[in-house]
């Protein structure tokens, strides 16, 4: 679970402006380095660098046998990396886009995230298996879903996504060296993102929420694309007098109770933002067991503010499907306060 | 513009079965395809473990009547590729079977107690893989097929010497995972023998509604990989094509494709009612081409088998059935709390949590 061979105070090199592709790629180069059953392998993910360039350089400095161009057929990539596994290999593998997971999703539900418990244990497989997902980036039909309720709901699977480079780093590090295996959800709109930070980063442990922003009024619960549009919901708020605290989930499979109702408990009131349609969505999940854990601390019903409950817009119609920081304070205004 | 044009491409398989040994008990008159029959003593040691495996088949079969076994897959008649198939892999080489393979798992070494886990309802998978590098059997179809590509390829990586083996039938060759790991494992190049058992019927559809092919081993050419065609009731066939494939694939020449003509003798399991989609004439007209009666008559006649041994080999058949009753004639012992226990490597608060409420639920009906 830790993530090891971190440098030394001393060789930490001066806080540069990094991208959250460069964090996911510098992640797998120092995955690749540390541990020689690391492989990595997918469509485009060698020569190309990956169509995010995500995996860039990385077949050049590792060589084909570590890193390589796989046919073009993702149950294939996905139930190979399960007999890799199984043979002590530790795979990560990238289905190109959320929508193309799909072919995958027998490999993954029956096989991925039931092996171990099959196997009573005897067999583990530490697979990564990294998803760009969500929208806002002007894609065609098929390249914006937000397909995490589907994996959050099999049991046997740890689903995590990071809404920042640093997270993005150290999420990955920890993903590719667990035991289980791991969804690895990269929000395609944050990948340009850049912050000032030195690698290798270690943040907070991989089954952990965190507070980005202390607020006392209300808490905005979120994760990936849309931790930036409730921050951007939070500092428009403050300038209402309206004092938003915001959680980024970061890991959604397993849910990191403890930290969510502490900050409920605290504001009394919570929302859950993402960008999936509502109905079934991870929301759902999210506003029933916050609920059940602090019905009486709740001074208002948990509200979703979320993706319509249609399939995911063409471009030009992309503003109006996704949440935004608007969309978020006209809800929380909605809200009884004089409960 | 100019297109390279190829200067010779993958061949077809040929059109008759390889077969050494007729229904008749009689050498085939049907080309080798490069393949060399097994000594008899090899095929002695075959014979025996085809019986015990019939026996086997049988006995689970009546256990299930019985109530003992929630349902179950046999393999009647298809022993020659079960028992022939498997006994032609190394220690190291893994298996990746399917459901309908509970013969090649005894076969493989696995106790008849951890085979039958999955079937009495103990366990989805009784044994531990590890330890007899034997996949837990496959229940989704063709899923098993990209695993073992997985496997030999990793093996490949490691320079270890280790094949795969996987089993598949006809109605799993329609799924796009046999395409795929065909196609992942001839690009790849990894030491996989597929072994398609054609046993004529996916539950109840019959395989020219699975396929318009000639044949299903054409497909291997497609792919860029060796295909051939056998009597899958003729262990002598399928033992000799196994092994060659395998030696193939030790050699670093990549798959094989075996297509094994067979039938199923019963029922898709027992909860199945084969009398709606085939004739009782059928599978009469099957039985003169048994697998075990053949080599019976072959073993004869070549002078290896005689009475006391066949004798000595029935006797040790029934010695593994009363060993089946009566492991399957015990209960199960379960423990609910082993339903939390190896979901995750790393405990999770939810189902703590969860197996917490589940043991006050069970301590408190044990106090009413």
């Amino acid at each position: 679970m830790t993530v090891t061979a971190l440098t030394t105070a001393e060789d930490v090199p001066a806080p540069a402006s990094v991208t959250m592709t460069k964090a996911l790629n510098q992640a797998l180069r120092d995955s690749l380095a540390e541990d020689d059953t690391v492989l990595v392998f997918g469509e485009d993910v060698g020569r190309l660098g990956g169509v995010f360039r995500v995996t860039e350089g990385l077949r050049k400095e590792f060589g084909p046998e570590r890193v390589w161009d796989s046919p073009l057929a993702e149950s294939g990539i996905v139930g190979t990396a399960i007999g890799m596994a199984m043979a002590g290999m530790r795979p990560v593998i990238e289905m190109q886009f959320d929508a193309y997971a799909y072919p995958a999703f027998e490999q993954i539900v029956s096989h991925v995230a039931k092996m171990r418990n099959r196997t009573k244990g005897h067999v583990s497989l530490p697979i990564t298996i990294r998803i760009p997902y969500a929208g806002d980036i002007g894609g065609v039909e098929h390249h914006s879903d937000s397909s995490e309720a589907y994996w959050c709901s099999t049991p046997g699977l740890t689903v995590v996504t990071p809404s920042n480079p640093a997270d993005a780093y150290s999420l990955l590090r920890e993903s590719v060296a667990s035991e289980d295996p791991v969804i690895f959800m990269e929000p395609k709109s944050r990948y340009w993102m850049k912050d000032k930070l030195s690698l290798p980063v270690q943040t907070a442990p991989m089954d952990r929420a965190q507070v980005v922003r202390e607020g006392s009024d209300v808490t905005l619960l979120t994760y990936g694309p849309t931790v930036r549009t409730a921050l951007a919901a939070a500092e428009d708020g403050a300038e209402h007098g309206l004092s938003i605290e915001v959680i980024d989930l970061r890991s959604l499979s397993p849910f990191d109770d403890e930290t969510v109702s502490a900050s409920v408990r605290k504001t009394s009131r919570a929302a859950i933002i993402h960008e999936a349609a509502q109905f079934g969505g991870y929301g759902a999940e999210v506003a029933a067991r916050v609920t059940e854990a602090n019905f009486t601390h709740l001074s208002a019903p948990i509200l979703r503010i979320t993706g319509f409950d249609v399939p995911y817009p063409s471009p030009k119609l992309e503003e109006y499907f996704l949440p935004t920081a608007e969309r978020i304070l006209d809800a929380l205004e909605s809200w009884d306060w004089e409960l | 513009m100019t297109i390279d044009v190829p200067t010779s491409r993958r061949a077809l398989p040929q059109l008759q079965p390889v077969s050494f040994i007729g229904a008749d008990g009689q050498p085939a008159d049907v080309p080798a395809d490069g393949l060399t029959i097994p000594s008899d003593r090899t095929l002695l040691g075959l014979y025996q473990k085809m019986v015990q495996v019939r026996r086997f088949e049988a006995q689970v079969t009546h256990l299930t009547r019985q109530g003992r076994l929630a349902t179950y897959p046999s393999a009647a008649g298809q022993e020659a590729i079960e028992v022939g198939a498997t006994t032609a892999l190394a220690p190291n080489d893994w298996l990746f079977p399917t459901y309908r393979d509970s013969a090649s798992l005894l076969t493989r070494g696995v106790p008849v107690t951890e085979i039958l886990a999955a079937f009495r309802g103990d366990w989805h998978c009784g044994f531990d893989p590890n330890e007899y590098h034997t996949s837990p059997a496959a229940t989704p179809l063709a899923t098993q097929t990209l695993h073992a590509t997985g496997f030999a390829m990793a093996a490949k990586l490691k320079g270890e010497d280790a094949c795969t083996l996987t089993f598949l039938g006809d109605g799993a060759s329609s799924e796009g995972d046999t395409h795929e790991a065909f196609n992942f494992a001839s690009v790849w190049q990894t030491p996989t023998v597929f072994v398609l058992q054609n046993n004529q019927y996916a539950i109840s559809t019959p395989l020219r509604e699975q396929s318009n092919a000639t044949m299903l081993a054409d497909r291997a050419a497609g792919y860029g990989m060796p295909g051939l065609r056998v009597d899958g009731n003729d262990i002598a066939a399928v033992f000799a094509a196994v092994t060659a494939a395998l030696e193939r694939a030790r050699n670093g020449e990549g798959p094989t494709l075996i297509e094994c003509l067979t039938y199923r003798m019963e029922s898709h399991t027992n909860s199945d009612d084969p009398t709606k989609y085939r004739d009782a004439e059928e599978v009469e007209h099957w039985k003169q081409f048994d697998p075990i009666d053949r080599l019976e008559k072959h073993l004869r006649t070549a002078g290896v088998l005689d009475d006391e041994t066949a004798a000595e080999i029935t006797a040790s058949a029934e010695e593994l059935a009363t060993s089946v009753r009566d492991a399957m004639n015990t209960e199960a012992e379960v423990d609910p709390s082993e339903l939390f226990a190896y979901v995750y490597a790393n405990p999770r608060a939810n189902l703590i949590a969860q197996q917490g409420k589940l043991e006050a639920e069970l301590a408190a009906a044990a106090q009413s």
